[in-house]
């Protein structure tokens, strides 16, 4: 019987997940996920995760306690820090420890340490870690490893063309879907959805927010489709400290070189409600958009009881004013 | 002349002010915390950040209008969002209008010349090196007796005959030490301060139960933020054993790693071994070190959305029931209120209570 490996369909999963599917897949080991996140999820994990955690957390519990019972171990990677700089949130930190001791009846937790401050081959030798757990020969493990980040590789290059995660996990792992989207109109407008990924491209949590853009006529750019040689250029952002955290100084970067950059008509902020480091990255994306009066910026925060219809009116009204104000503009002209 | 001014965090002010002072600078000092440093706080801070952020925005912007123009702070090198606090406060104050200057002094393990720069800064009197070493020697004395003085007074507390007489004696103590000034004055008044606490009239028969008091540092220590924890407990008749003192957690974060760091830190491997910033670790650490030490139960203190404490919130039942020990948790805010905190305080020391007393008859039946 094959081993089964559970991956909790939140977080990192829409960073990483092409990369662990082709590792565990080429180690010969299934891989269980827990899909798109439903309603149910939602429940459950608002059931289980501590009150005053994070959306996003609660959402990772329920996608555990969803998989959990169908695996033989969970895969909940400690990941501290991927490019030698920054780290993740403090929660990402504690993660595999939060789900061991508050969640009855986990299966083991495969939580390797990833942290490359601590030498060149600190990600192999995490690789060569979980290989040890799941008893594979150090050969195969190398070899996987190295495939897994060609895979990733490639996934980052069609999030870059503008592909959402769904579609280009979805492309990768049955190389079906050419075409990245139909664009049914000509888009007239450009906005900026900054934000985590696990917030963005979850289409439950996010009450859909990139889709309904597009069909409002509106292209839209996330810090995915940013080259990151493009965001390193932008350095601390002009302040005398960088964010110590991975995806909130992406999201940074990203606004910052968009609103210097002037080519798109608005920035849109998504940020789930009791998000730590959101609360100063929010504030110095505020302070940005003040530098930048002529374009317009709104924040959205998301919770466990967004509704549809408020979401839909806030997005249409802020979608108006800017298509007027844009044409006012160009008649001006 | 610039007007120097500091994060207000419990006593400590009275050390900091003196320190200030010896190196030629005028200081403004910060006014405890009041409902309306947290209006003018809540008003001007993101929604989301910690409540120490926004006590911290209030004092600054309180200290502004008495005439500060310069702000010497603490920095950080994460993943606590505290570190950012620094830059985020001075981007805000700006924004304001407040033409402020920051000084940021971070560990200073990792940041040498920093931390020369900003003292070089801060040191208008131009005191030789020397000077400054005995300034600090002197200063760091101070704390240390604040702290030694406090302490005693959470264990006296409790045993007083009369309520009210501990803390009457201790702020008089606070005096005698704020006006100490060389260290055998600053020894002298320490003495009589732990003296006069120690002559209080104490009850020897009462049962007293100690509760250690575990969670994030600035909640920790700023009694206004608290709600006076300390004294409510007190009063229930409550040892209370903080786990976080400003010199040892300076020591921890400047020079070297203490043996109790490292114990706190052992101690917290098996359910928590990454350092998520914050106090996290620290307060599953002391609370297994605590049951270990057989305290009858736990407070953990921790402002609302702070990361590395919901972290610790989350494991920590379960370290509770590995060690049979009750945790209470309070998530703090500018909407807490005192009488909300004293009844869930009043309810738990019955439940401890009851635990102890249940236990104690059963020994005495079994032995």
């Amino acid at each position: 019987m094959t081993i089964k490996v559970g991956i909790p369909g939140s977080l990192l999963y829409y960073l990483y997940y092409p990369m662990w599917r082709t590792f565990f897949n080429e180690l010969g080991v299934q891989v269980v996920t827990s899909g798109v996140t439903t309603k149910n999820i939602l429940d459950q994990g608002t059931r289980e995760a501590l009150a005053d955690a994070c959306v996003p957390i609660k959402l990772f519990y329920g996608h555990v306690m969803d998989i959990k019972d169908r695996v033989d171990y969970l895969y909940i990677p400690r990941v501290v820090c991927l490019n030698g700089k920054t780290v993740y949130c403090p929660k990402f930190l504690g993660l595999p420890d939060m789900i061991r001791y508050s969640i009855e009846k986990v299966p083991p937790i495969i939580d390797v340490r990833m942290d490359t401050r601590q030498g060149r081959f600190a990600l192999l030798k995490a690789y060569l870690e979980i290989g040890r757990i799941l008893g594979s020969p150090k050969i195969l493990v190398i070899r996987a490893y190295l495939k897994s980040v060609g895979i990733l590789y490639r996934y980052n290059r069609l999030l870059r063309k503008g592909w959402s995660p769904v579609q280009a996990m979805n492309f990768l792992e049955n190389q079906v879907g050419g075409t990245a989207f139909a664009d049914s109109t000509k888009p007239s407008l450009k906005f900026a959805v900054l934000g985590y990924p696990y917030a963005i491209y979850d289409s439950f949590i996010s009450v859909n927010l990139i889709d309904k853009l597009r069909k409002y006529g509106v292209r839209v750019i996330t810090a995915e489709n940013i080259h990151p040689a493009l965001l390193a250029l932008q350095r601390n952002c002009s302040l005398p400290k960088r964010l110590f955290w991975t995806l909130s100084d992406r999201a940074l970067k990203a606004a910052h070189l968009l609103f210097n950059q002037h080519r798109i008509d608005a920035v849109l902020h998504l940020t789930a409600f009791g998000c730590g480091p959101d609360s100063l990255l929010n504030k110095l994306i505020e302070m940005e958009a003040k530098k930048h009066s002529d374009i317009p910026f709104m924040t959205l925060m998301i919770d466990e009881q967004t509704g549809e219809a408020g979401m839909n009116t806030r997005l249409e009204a802020f979608v108006d004013m800017v298509r007027r104000k844009k044409e006012a503009l160009a008649c001006q002209k | 002349m610039s007007k120097v001014t500091f994060p207000r965090m419990g006593e400590s002010w009275r050390t900091f002010k003196m320190l200030m002072e010896d190196l030629g600078n005028e200081v403004v000092v910060p006014p405890r915390p009041s409902k309306r440093t947290l209006d003018l706080g809540v008003r001007y801070s993101p929604e989301f950040a910690c409540f120490p952020l926004k006590i911290l925005m209030g004092t600054y912007l309180e200290c502004i209008e008495l005439g500060a123009d310069m702000i010497v702070t603490t920095g950080g090198v994460g993943p606590c969002r505290a570190g950012e606090y620094a830059m985020l406060h001075q981007k805000i104050l700006r924004d304001l209008g407040h033409n402020i200057k920051m000084i940021v002094f971070e560990p200073p393990r990792f940041y040498p010349i920093n931390f020369i720069r900003n003292v070089w800064a801060l040191n208008k009197a131009r005191v030789s090196i020397r000077g400054i070493i005995a300034h600090i020697k002197r200063a760091w004395r101070k704390l240390q007796a604040l702290d030694n003085v406090e302490k005693l007074s959470h264990v006296i507390r409790p045993r007083e005959l009369k309520s009210g007489n501990t803390s009457r004696v201790y702020r008089e103590g606070l005096q005698w030490i704020d006006q100490a000034y060389s260290t055998s004055q600053i020894i002298e008044a320490e003495a009589a301060a732990l003296a006069a606490l120690k002559d209080i009239p104490q009850d020897p028969h009462r049962m007293v139960l100690r509760v250690g008091i575990v969670g994030e540092i600035y909640v920790l220590l700023e009694p206004a933020s608290n709600l006076e924890i300390e004294e409510t407990l007190g009063n229930l008749g409550v040892e209370v054993e903080k786990s976080m003192f400003l010199t040892g957690w300076t020591r921890d974060n400047t020079w070297k790693e203490t043996t109790e760091g490292m114990t706190v830190k052992e101690a917290a491997a098996s359910y928590l071994p990454e350092l998520i910033g914050g106090h996290g670790r620290d307060s599953i650490g002391n609370t297994i070190l605590c049951a270990k030490r057989g305290f009858d139960g736990m407070i953990q203190l921790a402002p609302f959305t702070c990361i590395p404490e919901i972290v610790a919130r989350t494991i920590l039942p379960r370290v509770s029931r590995d060690y049979d020990i009750p945790v209470l948790t309070f998530f703090l805010d500018e909407q807490t209120g005192k009488a909300g905190m004293s009844t869930r305080l009043e309810a738990f020391t019955d439940l401890m209570r009851r635990k102890k007393i249940q236990q104690t008859r059963t020994s005495l039946l079994t032995s």
